[in-house]
């Protein structure tokens, strides 16, 4: 059985998790413990970011010099260190910050090759279009319902998808109109 | 639960162009339904025909059971008073009247008193919360506020279904938002049922579900089992 799957469970991609914590460092030195929730509150949504994860990243930065270790304060339990962002760091930061994401180009996309299977094996490609078209509206609907209730954060956050959702939309509409077109260069 | 509104084998031609081949659908109290399809596609003569502004040739719309087609032009003008209401593009306000009189117009068209109406409508105003442009004229007000007068006006006198033909094709994307949230929580609220014509996926998503209409022919999108 179909179900909508909502997939930004977290906002941030795991690859730019170090990025994305020096950050968090950039306005003041802060504990790990800090950051984690400050990384919660801003990026979080579903899925809270393991202390483990926070760690590992800052042992890597230290080994790279992106930040280094500002302070450290005994308590209860092991020491507490306060971390700080290192000129490397800023650099890091804001080389990473001024470079455009690659713009994602679906040329092997999926959903394709099925209409191109459907109008080889003779099935109603119409049918796949529509099927597909019900499953990207009741995912929009999940993600329409979530965006109700959010805050302003989940609103951007569910915009982006939706938006991306929206455009593969038209692009089925715009196929659905293209299919007899299709049909003619398959057949050739 | 049994639809409050329900049409089957509609067909309307306007000369030689065949607007509807057979359409049919049903709503049930309280659901949102988008009717989504291209430009021409007969979405907007579907509704209008649903609405019963246009006779079909043939084929039955039936409102809690009774076959609208067959209704005089003042029953049907009736039916429309007391039991619809509706949002238009541009929202079709009447320009000489303020906005409150304008929400207030069914209400008053209806037999309702001055007085009483314009408190309803004042609560409205309130509701989508426009309360602030009750004494301006609709061309003093920006189109968003305009349209959530619409909205007002639409649900003023407690409709069953509301027609709602691309209510945020004029809107930008935050104010269309505003007046979709505002529209299909309080239809919601009220227990009206809406039907939603549009071509934007994102207002789609507002519904329940979605019929397709494709050269004047309706498909229930439903996602399979």
């Amino acid at each position: 059985m179909f179900t909508p799957v909502t997939t930004h469970v977290c906002i941030v991609p795991i690859m730019s998790l170090p990025r994305t914590l020096l950050g968090l460092l950039d306005p003041q030195p802060a504990h790990g413990y800090d950051l984690k929730r400050s990384y919660d509150q801003h990026f979080g949504g579903d899925k809270p970011l393991a202390y483990g994860q926070v760690y590992a990243a800052l042992a890597r930065m230290l080994g790279n010099g992106l930040v280094e270790v500002a302070g450290v304060e005994p308590g209860d339990g092991p020491d507490r260190k306060r971390y700080a962002i290192t000129d490397a760091g800023v650099t890091e930061l804001h080389t990473w910050l001024g470079t455009p994401e690659p713009p994602a180009a679906y040329l092997q996309s999926t959903l394709y090759t099925k209409v191109v299977l459907a109008v080889l094996t003779g099935t109603d490609p119409h049918d796949l279009l529509d099927t597909q078209r019900a499953a990207h509206l009741a995912e929009m609907r999940v993600l329409t319902r979530r965006k109700q209730g959010g805050d302003l954060a989940t609103q951007l956050v569910c915009d982006h998808a939706l938006l991306h959702l929206e455009a593969d939309l038209r692009w089925l509409e715009l196929t659905a109109t293209r299919i007899e077109a299709l049909k003619t260069t398959v057949a050739r | 639960m049994s639809a409050v509104l329900e049409a089957e084998g509609l067909m309307k031609a306007f000369g030689p162009t065949a607007a509807l081949r057979g359409a049919a659908l049903a709503v049930e109290a309280g659901e949102i339904v988008a009717i989504v399809g291209a430009s021409g596609s007969g979405k907007s003569t579907l509704l209008h025909c649903l609405a019963g502004i246009v006779r079909p040739d043939a084929g039955t719309v039936r409102y809690r059971g009774t076959d609208v087609t067959r209704m005089s032009d003042g029953d049907r003008s009736r039916l429309r008073r007391t039991e619809f209401g509706f949002v238009f593009q541009f929202g079709h306000l009447v320009p000489e009247l303020t906005c409150l009189e304008n929400v207030a117009l069914p209400l008053r068209l209806a037999g309702v008193r001055r007085r009483d109406a314009e408190a309803r409508a004042r609560d409205w105003l309130d509701r989508v919360q426009v309360e602030q442009v009750a004494a301006s004229l609709p061309g003093e007000v920006s189109g968003g506020q305009a349209q959530r007068v619409a909205v007002a006006r639409a649900l003023v006198g407690d409709p069953s279904v509301v027609f709602a033909d691309e209510p945020t094709g004029a809107l930008d994307s935050l104010n269309g938002e505003r007046v979709l949230q505002l529209l299909t929580s309080a239809a919601r609220r009220s227990g009206a049922a809406v039907l939603l014509v549009t071509h934007e996926a994102r207002v789609a998503a507002y519904s329940d579900r979605e019929v397709t209409v494709r050269d004047g022919v309706t498909r229930d999108l439903r996602v399979p089992a």
